[in-house]
């Protein structure tokens, strides 16, 4: 990683550090939170730090399919958040509660 | 001026993404959430993605964020209380987090090949007329299987989320 | 010329006309509702009224300006902040004319071009949804919430028509530059009927325009679609704690988003800056003719007046639209002016029509809105797809 002074355009490994960065909070938000809906946000988070990735590596290798896996990353993760926060309702309805640690009843 | 960008928009990513993850009441998160897609919007305009920089701002923004916040403010079900971390994870956390971000990058940086740098303009074959070339020959199974997919996802949530009729 | 600084000098003008024509579009709407209504509007303010927009104003800015005690104050101050900026960011890639020349700086009337226009309008409407949303929420008010909550969902339904009525004619023009857009609908049929995209072969795109319009009513919250926001219904719906400034914002809001309605429509539909007939059957008389006729009216009823000082006001108003008839007719100034002459008299016609529409219309429950948009304009939009589709597969 270069300490100099700051260079007039940025390597394409650095996209791809921030795409780690993103994904690593991603997975702390998914491991430490108890909000049911904020750990699925921090599903999404990770699925937009992979898609910085991809388009990262179009860039690289000038190919437009990154782009391709870029949109159906997109379109997987609307239809996935569709049915979870359906999901995420009807458990609201049987349970009231949106903690995760409080929806054990098939522990033990 | 495309590393000022890069610095900016890197910056606000992932000052937003610490807040999803700091905050309490799930509103805040959600609008952090935003504030990311926002800047990985303007990150893609940078690689040269311009469609997929609408996409984002049209699809993930402005339609599956503005569900999560419906939820949210249906559900209402206020802010989480914090919970008690134990003082090994609190003191070895977030080091270590650090340490492995540390590695990742230097081992990344490392096998990466030698490539120029960023700059906008360079890649132009993220036009939407090759977008959709692309879409429609080579990968015409997925684009179709895809339909079926959102089809089947609209059917499940209409399903779970209506009221039981008696 | 340094581009830096063009920019900043047509920043200027495009957001200074912007601001007036928001401001005096409250004025027309008020006059023309009232003369539907067979009543006069404001008069008292300036001849004519034409001093209560900057009445309005000064009211607006100078009233104590409330904090409720109750409401989340983070997202108190953040609701107006992001429905007006999405609301004036549409601005900046409307095309309003040809590339001009003036005074030895060639430029385009418009402030910038996007390759992705059509979709950066529709994700910034898509955007404009969490000012409304977050205000219901921060106001910590039941009715807010249900007018905030109504209202974004009620905008949300019918983006997905408006996206689907604005796919067809591009499916026919081929980009999704606004530029180009209005570029490919130049030319004449035959000579004399325009190439306007409501007119183009091989299918006219009269349906996906009607969509598009009605869609645009419920995007912006105008009747009959604007139940979440009524009055009378919901005790004004999502903005019900907001005061001063900070309504003033959402009211500003509104109107821009209906201007951009109304530009997109034209630059999609009706060709943008192009006339209705060639130049050399004398189109470019038309402006003439027109502030001609008007100021010959002004001097008729300013010779005959209803009201005392109209013996004054009407003469002047006469003179200044004789001044602009004028203006037309010098060659010079002739290829910046004409078009945008075009471009203005077409967003006015819908406007107007806006306009007409809320004089006239009772307004929808929510429920039979809701069902209007998801069993009626939806699967009309995709049948007007599919065979616009059809035909441009068949015929090309």
């Amino acid at each position: 990683m270069p300490f100099g002074p700051l260079p007039a355009a940025v390597p394409p490994s650095w996209y791809l550090t921030l795409s780690a960065i993103l994904f690593a909070l991603g997975v702390l938000g998914f491991l430490l939170r108890r909000n049911i809906i904020t750990v699925f946000m921090s599903i999404e988070l990770m699925l937009n730090a992979v898609n910085l990735s991809f388009v990262t590596f179009s860039y690289v290798l000038k190919r437009v399919d990154g782009h391709i896996f870029s949109f159906f990353v997109m379109v997987v993760a609307a239809a996935e958040a569709a049915v979870g926060l359906a999901i995420i309702l009807t458990v609201f309805k049987n349970r009231q509660t949106l903690e995760i640690d409080e929806v054990s009843t098939l522990k033990n | 001026m495309d590393a000022i960008l890069f610095m900016i928009f890197a910056a606000i990513a992932v000052i937003c993404g610490i807040n999803l993850v700091v905050q309490t009441h799930p509103i805040s998160s959600a609008l952090s959430l935003v504030g990311v897609m926002g800047a990985l919007a303007a990150l893609y305009l940078l690689l040269g993605g311009e469609f997929i920089a609408a996409a984002q701002l049209v699809v993930y923004a402005g339609a599956i964020m503005v569900l999560f916040v419906f939820v949210i403010m249906l559900l209402n079900a206020g802010a989480e209380k914090r919970p008690e971390i134990k003082p090994l994870g609190k003191y070895l956390g977030a080091p270590l987090l650090l340490v492995f971000l540390g590695m990742m990058a230097y081992w990344v940086e490392r096998l990466m090949p030698p490539s120029s740098p960023v700059v906008f303009g360079a890649f132009q074959g993220g036009t939407a007329a090759e977008i959709g070339r692309s879409l429609f020959t080579v990968y015409l199974l997925p684009f179709e299987v895809t339909s079926v997919l959102i089809l089947i996802a609209i059917i499940g949530a209409i399903v779970l989320a209506r009221k039981e009729v008696d | 010329m340094n581009f830096y600084l063009l920019s900043l000098i047509k920043t200027a003008i495009v957001v200074g006309i912007f601001m007036h024509v928001l401001a005096y579009l409250q004025w027309i709407e008020r006059k023309v509702i009232a003369h539907v209504q067979l009543r006069v509007g404001p008069r008292r303010v300036g001849p004519h009224g034409l001093l209560q927009p900057l009445a309005d104003v000064i009211k607006l800015v100078t009233k104590e300006d409330i904090l409720p005690s109750h409401v989340n104050k983070v997202f108190y101050f953040l609701a107006p902040f992001i429905a007006v900026t999405f609301a004036l960011i549409s601005i900046s890639i409307i095309p309003f004319g040809p590339e001009i020349t003036v005074g030895g700086v060639r430029t385009a009337m418009g402030l910038t071009d996007l390759n992705i226009g059509v979709l950066f309008i529709l994700g910034v409407s898509g955007l404009g949804v969490y000012g409304v949303a977050l205000a219901g929420w921060a106001s910590n008010n039941k009715y807010a919430l249900m007018g905030g909550l109504r209202s974004s969902a009620q905008m949300i339904s019918y983006e997905l028509p408006m996206a689907l009525a604005l796919a067809a004619p591009l499916l026919i023009l081929n980009t999704l530059s606004l530029r180009h857009i209005v570029d490919g609908q130049q030319g004449f049929y035959w000579g004399f009927i325009p190439r306007w995209a409501i007119f183009q072969m091989p299918f006219p795109q009269i349906f996906s325009f009607i969509l598009f319009l009605i869609a645009g009513f419920a995007e912006t919250n105008r009747v009959p679609f604007d139940l979440p926001e009524a009055e009378n219904e919901l005790v004004a719906g999502f903005h019900v704690e907001y005061a001063s400034m900070k309504f003033a914002s959402f009211f500003m809001a509104e109107y821009a988003n209906m201007v951009t309605v109304s530009c997109v429509a034209t630059l999609l539909f009706l060709g943008g800056w192009h006339p209705i007939f060639p130049e050399k059957y004398g189109s470019g008389l038309i402006p003439v003719l027109i502030f001609g006729a008007s100021a010959l009216l002004c001097f008729f009823h300013g010779a005959n007046p209803a009201r005392p000082f109209d013996r004054i006001t009407l003469p002047v108003f006469g003179v200044l639209f004789l001044g602009a008839a004028g203006l037309f007719l010098i060659p010079m100034v002739q290829p910046i002016l004409l078009p945008l002459f075009w471009f203005a008299a077409k967003v006015g016609v819908i406007l107007f029509v806006f306009i007409w529409v809320r004089a006239t219309l009772p307004r929808f429950r929510y429920d039979q809105l809701m069902r209007f948009a998801w069993t009626f304009m939806f699967p009309v939009a995709l049948v007007n797809l599919f065979i616009t589709a059809l035909l441009v597969a068949l015929f090309p």
